[in-house]
């Protein structure tokens, strides 16, 4: 099999500290990675760095682009690297608000990545629309309400769908159940592991939630202090922790 | 048939330690030298006082436990050293564990959860819930209950859930820990009569049942791991 995603040799300072530094994988299609670590180890630069919102200052972020195999999107021009993250990537950021236009309604927001990749038929990007909101659980009569009406949990899940309805292969999130409380984070956690099986979806998720973690993804990198300290398959890395930090980690986690 | 030939399971030489960075760097050796083989539709059991290491052994076969010596191998697929997709296609396909616990996306329905091994193989949706209907009914968890989420149902509920999760897919190899645990008379026999159907279909059971007369009657060997604890053995 192909790797979607080749990660290497990623660093990003700032200033002279540390943001993530000597970071290297690979990522295959259908697998979901976890990158745990605690606020200020450098999974959101990291994050970031991959996804094209900051620059690294040095290494490759290869990426199976269709029908041209392994590039470097760090080198891709301006409006190719925009049509893979309007197309191929999604980025579902912790506060949707960060990911939706909260002055557009839920369909406009959905229709919206749909339009910016050339759709024009009113009818069919509606019933696209509306068909995803029903596959995030959201009610078809609130189609047409804005998101600044939506609970928390509803706004996320609309972040899913706008993110998702152009069929993308590779979801960039951080944190996606951060600000939700547990019950709405259930729910969520449910349909995004129903998507990923569906769709056949490639995601790297941050989180410093192990729980989550445990749940979604395959596989699971635990980052301190911007560098990676242990990755590997995500019930071994939590069940047998190698790395000092990986067992701090784990053993900190209170038991319900 | 050469079901003697090549065994499904074969351990050799595996050995483990557990360093605890964060208790003085102690390191303790817990496993070496294990070596078993397990042949299709053979049940090994292991035996030895608790802390001897049945779970470790069991844990560093399915990979959630690395092992820093000696090899795994389930259906001619190395473990030790695998690269994690490897470890997950061999668990979707070959390898079943049932745990002691279940652990479950909370509000996802219990014939989900019971289907999902089969889901992710590919199985049709229908076909993977006729399967899920047909172990549930067998393990007497009430029809009421399987449109719920397991994670209020009683512990010998959830076990039997887990267990009609583990018996979903006909895994060429499976492993059991403790599957009897925790179940009345007649939910034990079932569990006995499915462990009889997986042997008979050919899968290599590694189990350990505290349960003696279960132990019994369907393991055709028993291995003591104390053999293979350091300090313990005699």
């Amino acid at each position: 099999m192909t790797r979607l995603l080749s990660v290497r040799d990623i660093a990003k300072t700032y200033g002279g500290r540390i943001g993530c530094t000597d970071v290297s994988f690979d990522l295959y299609p259908g697998e979901v990675m976890g990158i745990v670590g605690e606020s200020g180890s450098g999974k959101s630069t990291l994050l970031n760095c991959l996804a094209g919102h900051l620059a690294p200052d040095r290494g490759e972020v290869l990426y199976d682009m269709r029908g041209q195999g392994l590039r470097d999107t760090l080198t891709l021009s301006e409006p190719e690297r925009r049509m893979l993250s309007r197309t191929d990537w999604a980025f579902v950021h912790q506060n949707p608000r960060d990911g939706l236009r909260m002055s557009v309604s839920a369909g406009g927001n959905v229709g919206e990545r749909l339009m910016a990749v050339g759709a024009r038929h009113y009818g069919d990007i509606r019933a696209t629309a509306t068909d995803w909101l029903g596959r995030v659980e959201i009610l078809e009569e609130r189609i047409d309400d804005r998101p600044s009406s939506f609970s928390g949990g509803m706004q996320q899940r609309l972040q899913i769908a706008r993110n998702l309805v152009t069929g993308p292969r590779l979801v960039f999130m951080d944190e996606p159940t951060g600000g939700l409380d547990v019950s709405v984070q259930a729910r969520l956690l449910d349909l995004m592991r129903g998507l990923v099986r569906e769709m056949g979806l490639s995601a790297l998720i941050v989180t410093h939630d192990l729980a989550v973690v445990r749940l979604l993804a395959h596989r699971i990198m635990v980052m301190k202090g911007g560098h990676v300290v242990e990755a590997g398959l995500t019930d071994q890395v939590l069940d047998d922790p190698q790395h000092p930090y990986s067992q701090l980690l784990v053993s900190s986690v209170l038991q319900v | 048939m050469q079901r003697k030939a090549t065994p499904m399971i074969e351990i050799e030489n595996l050995g483990k330690s557990f360093t605890l960075h964060n208790q003085g760097g102690a390191t303790i050796r817990v496993m070496d030298g294990a070596s078993l083989s397990v042949a299709a539709g053979e049940c090994v059991a292991l035996t030895g006082q608790s802390g001897a290491g049945k779970s470790t052994l069991m844990r560093m076969v399915y990979g959630n436990y690395l092992a820093d010596a000696g090899s795994v191998r389930v259906g001619g697929v190395e473990l030790v050293g695998a690269e994690p997709r490897d470890v997950l296609a061999l668990r979707r396909e070959t390898l079943g564990y049932v745990s002691q616990f279940l652990r479950v996306v909370p509000r996802v329905p219990t014939r989900e959860v019971v289907a999902e091994p089969l889901l992710a193989l590919g199985t049709p949706r229908d076909t993977a819930l006729v399967r899920a209907r047909e172990l549930l009914t067998r393990l007497r968890i009430p029809e009421a209950l399987w449109g719920l989420s397991p994670t209020t149902f009683s512990g010998g509920e959830q076990q039997r859930v887990n267990i009609a999760r583990g018996f979903a897919h006909t895994y060429p190899a499976l492993l059991l820990d403790e599957p009897t645990a925790s179940l009345d008379a007649a939910n034990r026999e079932t569990v006995l009569s499915l462990i009889d159907e997986a042997k008979a279909r050919g899968a290599a059971i590694i189990g350990i049942f505290h349960d003696e007369a279960a132990r019994t009657r369907v393991a055709d060997r028993e291995i003591d791991v104390a053999r293979f604890t350091p300090g313990l053995a005699a």
